[in-house]
């Protein structure tokens, strides 16, 4: 009987690597495949025009320095390049600040769609637009309302006395990043606000109840009881949203393209492989923030303890 | 304060935020439509209602250019994507989800690890693969790519979903003797429906909505997909950005998403959560 | 057959034995080009007879009109080695970073490069490669409104300090009397390759040299073109609106041609289109070179033009390099400036009576392409799409107002002495 099972078992796991196998090795060529072969790159000198002569430069596009005849040390590479950290900064601004508010009204959408009113179908409805709009279409959605001249987010805000002259959201250095950072909330606090909403529906209602009787004060029992109850849920969702959110990269290339005061570390990969034809200099950056991702991740997973496994405890 | 005052005022308070969530989602949408409706000067009007019924910038859109032949790009793209990985998925997350065996863990942590890879840091490795297969340019090349976000996501919700279903639906199955092939198709299969369209819906829409690669991988007018023609889209205006006729481009690509959507909320929230919060 | 075609026109001939070598059967020629004004039209009109007498049809790929984001999915596509465009049309300054990538046509064009401007079929040579033939060439104006100059007693300003002045006199007078949307000067302050191209005009009216000498000595950490873009900045808000900061050539002669600027700085493609009849300011306006600095500086243009080359990976080389022949030639150059006053590089047609009849602005500004200050593609060759990006920024930032005008050039200076390295 043992030994039958265990046959049975055995055909199971035969079985289930060649259901396996079609999908690794998909993925293998399509993510392992190309991944290698960027940071490949990113150790020679290859150029965009010359795809298969570069030749291995080691740490060079990372990293490395030279001493002029002068006496004068130089140092080269991604790792000294400011414009490559000012892309690291605004990469951390985005995904900090759009995470934080992105949770902040996701919590609040997601209240207000936990209580019990009339009409609450719409509003789910409605949240959902946001959402469903491609990332492009609202980009140019938004930049045609943040129109200096013509847009209507500036006659709004001239009619309502805010400001006083039309202001150039995507032009001004000082405003263009939070024009874009407005977009992104905009569409991505709706996902926030599903996610937490499915978390609170996880809190036992009688738990209200009795907080209720009690009459503490709601404030407090948000505090007290629901956040330390959907704590799990969030955590999960601000951690794919962060990762979202430091990868971005449609967003930017339409709404600001070229303003060094939103380019993210994605958008200035892009320029070095592409424009600049420093195709291994960009890999490296590429390389760089797929390394910081990673590291994030298995962060994320170790803090998390996250239960791959699917065992039920 | 008495107690109705202070209900009376909790329940205006409450409709107050609901009216501004409604406002603020809806808004932006509802202005791309009426300055969708608009030609010549008046677009450069600020209005707030619909004030002019003018068809003229759908008519251009679908009429001049490519734009019609870019909207079945991205819906033919989007559906063979879904389809290969959903065909992929259903297996291997069966293997995944029911089978006990040594580096489960790891690989799923490996396919959830894939699913967080910055696109930019595929893309000089994905350019010379489709450079070399001869691809660049058509939509397989696309297809090829989506593959790296879209199939980790299916295998991960649909492992979660599978895992989820109670052991004894299986055992009856092997009890009768049933390959394994034939307790996914027939046992299953049947069960997991609603999920496949869930995941399929949510691939769907991650694939409709690319644009790095699209944007990398093709050239002409006639292979571009849809956020890529209107990323793009250039005026055969003389005098402005055509403002009218990108409003009237993402109308008509929203749309049908929206209405995708709205018929299929429940499940859609669903699959959100089953692809974030369980996992 | 023959003898039919020796009876039409100049344009029919030329076409004829552009196609000597390439009878045979029609095929599809994919042509790609930035759409700025009424490009696609105008070559859609252009190419009729090469269609009509090749039988081949072409088909246009439009992109947007940046220059910077063309320039990216151009270099892309052919590194892929596609094959499903024939024919780009290139900027001028495009030529050393592309060559290795394009046909060489030093033999099928020995015939006709003598018609044009020795320089510019020099700016298209690359190791000794003809790798491109001129559609145009541009140098740009200073558009203003000869109506508002005239109502408010003004003269055509020759400084910049004279702009600044007549431009500001004159947008709070027609403010105050109720035009609130009408702006001084508009320009092209996006950060992309047009701000390079603005920029340099400032720097070298002033007398602030060229970025990068012709011998590659980088030169822009100066005085003078410090002061330069410091006046530049000083526009932004007062005389310019904000907004002048994300502005390319589209989105100013949008502002221009609703009849909201007094001065604008731009190509002369938009002469033709400000003349159209149903422009508001058609019959308001004219040209003059840009302002210089003062005494002992002169006006400074920056050379523009565009070209077209034929993809190395082209399927139908024959029949693209006729196209490229016939959009290059005298008669289809002259077409092109009389729809859309576009500079001709044929040196015969500024004494074309029917450009100097319809395209006035034409003859007129044959001095000043010839004086136009190249942008510094030739001396810093593969690097120049980073020197210039490194430029615009820093110019972009001064304009913003994040850091000075001296700090933001000293640190240029530092970057692209890296860039450079040992040479450049």
């Amino acid at each position: 009987m043992k030994s039958a099972y265990s046959e049975l078992e055995a055909q199971r796991i035969r079985a289930a690597m060649w259901f396996l196998l079609p999908m690794i090795a998909a993925l293998m060529l399509v993510a392992a495949y190309p991944l290698l072969r960027s940071i490949y790159f990113s150790f020679t000198d290859t150029s965009l025009s010359n795809l298969y002569g570069g030749q291995w430069v080691g740490f060079e596009n990372y990293f490395s320095w030279k001493t002029l005849p002068s006496g004068r040390t130089i140092f080269k590479g991604t790792l000294v390049d400011p414009a490559w950290w000012n892309a690291v900064w605004n990469t951390i601004r985005f995904a900090v600040v759009s995470v934080f508010f992105e949770t902040v009204f996701g919590l609040m959408v997601a209240l207000v769609l936990n209580a019990n009113f009339y009409g609450r179908g719409i509003v789910r409805a409605a949240i959902l637009i946001p959402w469903a709009i491609p990332t492009i279409v609202s980009a140019k959605l938004w930049a045609w309302m943040l129109n200096d001249q013509f847009g209507i987010i500036n006659d709004i805000l001239l009619n309502l006395g805010i400001i006083s002259q039309k202001i150039a959201w995507t032009a001004n250095p000082d405003t263009s990043m939070f024009a874009v950072l407005i977009v992104d909330i905009w569409k991505t606090t709706p996902f926030m606000a599903l996610l937490c909403l499915a978390g609170l529906q996880m809190v036992p209602r009688d738990m209200y109840e009795a907080a209720k009787i009690d009459g503490i004060n709601p404030i407090k029992v948000f505090f007290k009881v629901t956040l330390p109850l959907i704590r799990p849920a969030l955590m999960v969702a601000i951690i794919f949203r962060t990762l979202d959110a430091l990868r971005i990269f449609d967003l930017v290339y339409v709404l600001t393209p070229n303003s060094s005061s939103t380019k993210t570390m994605s958008v200035i990969s892009r320029e070095n492989l592409i424009e600049f034809d420093k195709f291994a200099y960009g890999s490296a950056q590429s390389t760089l923030l797929f390394l910081m991702i990673a590291l994030f991740v298995i962060l994320y997973i170790w803090l998390g303890k996250l239960n791959l496994s699917g065992d039920k405890q | 304060m008495n107690a109705f005052a202070m209900s009376i005022l909790k329940t205006v308070g409450l409709y107050l935020l609901v009216a501004i969530i409604i406002v603020v989602s809806v808004f932006p949408f509802y202005y791309a439509i009426i300055t969708s409706l608009k030609t010549g000067t008046a677009l450069f009007e600020v209005d707030y209602w619909i004030t002019s019924f003018n068809f003229q910038n759908y008519w251009d859109v679908l009429q001049s250019g490519e734009f019609p032949r870019n909207i079945l790009n991205s819906i033919f793209i989007s559906a063979v994507t879904v389809a290969l990985s959903l065909l992929l998925a259903v297996t291997a997350s069966f293997a995944l989800a029911r089978v006990r065996f040594r580096g489960r863990a790891l690989l799923l942590m490996t396919i959830l690890a894939v699913s967080m890879f910055p696109q930019i840091a595929v893309l000089a490795g994905l350019f010379e693969l489709i450079r070399y297969i001869g691809l660049y340019n058509t939509p397989w090349a696309l297809i090829l790519s989506y593959t790296i976000f879209t199939l980790p996501f299916t295998v991960w919700v649909l492992t979660t979903f599978m895992r989820d279903l109670p052991i004894e639906i299986e055992e009856a199955a092997i009890v009768d003797g049933a390959t394994p092939w034939q307790i996914i198709s027939k046992v299953f299969m049947p069960l997991m429906w609603p999920a496949l369209v869930t995941t399929g819906l949510l691939a769907f829409i991650g694939a409709w909505n690319e644009f790095l690669f699209a944007l990398t991988f093709t050239v002409s007018n006639s292979e571009r997909t849809v956020p890529v023609a209107i990323g793009l889209l250039s005026g055969a205006s003389a005098y402005e950005t055509p403002w009218g006729i990108i409003m009237a481009a993402s109308v008509i690509v929203t749309i049908p998403l929206i209405i995708l959507v709205l018929i299929f909320q429940r499940k859609i929230v669903a699959g959100l959560t089953a692809g974030g919060v369980k996992g | 057959m023959r003898l039919m075609f020796k009876q039409t026109l100049a344009l029919g001939t030329l076409v004829t034995t552009l196609l000597a070598a390439s009878v045979a059967q029609a095929v599809e020629i994919n042509i790609v080009l930035g759409s700025v004004g009424k490009d696609v039209e105008v070559l859609k009109e252009l190419i009729k007879p090469w269609e009509k007498e090749t039988g081949n049809t072409l088909n246009v790929v439009p992109m947007p009109s940046s220059a910077t984001d063309q320039f990216a999915q151009y270099r892309l596509w052919l590194a892929a080695g596609n094959a499903d465009v024939d024919v780009y049309q290139t900027d001028v300054i495009w030529a050393p970073q592309l060559s290795d990538q394009l046909l060489d046509l030093t033999d099928a064009a020995k015939d006709i490069v003598k018609e044009h401007f020795p320089s510019i079929i020099e700016s298209q040579t690359v190791n000794g490669k003809l790798i491109a033939l001129p559609i145009f060439t541009d140098a740009p104006a200073l558009y203003y409104r000869k109506d508002l100059l005239e109502k408010h007693g003004a003269s055509v300003p020759k400084t910049w300090a004279e702009l600044t002045e007549t431009a500001k006199k004159i947008q709070d007078a027609e403010r105050a009397a109720g035009s609130k949307d009408l702006w001084g000067y508009v320009w092209q302050g996006n950060a992309y390759e047009g701000l390079t191209c603005n920029a340099l005009e400032w720097v070298k009216s002033h007398g602030g040299g060229q970025v990068i000498e012709a011998d590659g000595t980088i030169s822009i950490n100066n005085d003078k073109a410090a002061a330069a873009l410091e006046q530049a900045k000083t526009w932004v808000n007062s005389i310019s609106p904000e907004g002048v900061l994300s502005y390319k050539e589209e989105e100013a002669r949008g502002v221009w041609q609703t009849g909201n600027a007094v001065f604008m700085r731009n190509w002369p493609y938009a002469y033709s289109l400000g003349s159209a009849d149903e422009s508001p300011i058609k019959g308001k306006f004219d040209v003059a070179p840009l302002p210089s600095a003062g005494e002992g500086t002169s006006s400074a243009a920056t050379l523009g033009g565009w070209n077209v080359a034929v993809s190395k990976y082209s399927k139908n080389p024959e029949a693209a390099i006729s196209l490229v022949k016939f959009l290059a030639s005298a008669p289809s150059q002259k077409q092109r400036a009389l729809l859309s006053s576009q500079l001709p590089t044929v040196m015969a047609l500024y004494d074309d009576e029917d450009i100097k009849a319809q395209q006035p602005l034409i003859p007129r500004w044959k001095d000043v392409f010839l004086q136009a200050v190249p942008r510094p593609s030739a001396p810093t060759k593969s690097k120049y799409n980073e020197v210039s990006s490194k430029f615009w920024s820093a110019v972009h930032d001064t304009l913003s107002g994040k850091g000075s005008a001296k700090e933001n050039l000293e640190v240029l200076e530092a970057e692209l002495t890296d860039l450079k390295g040992n040479a450049w």
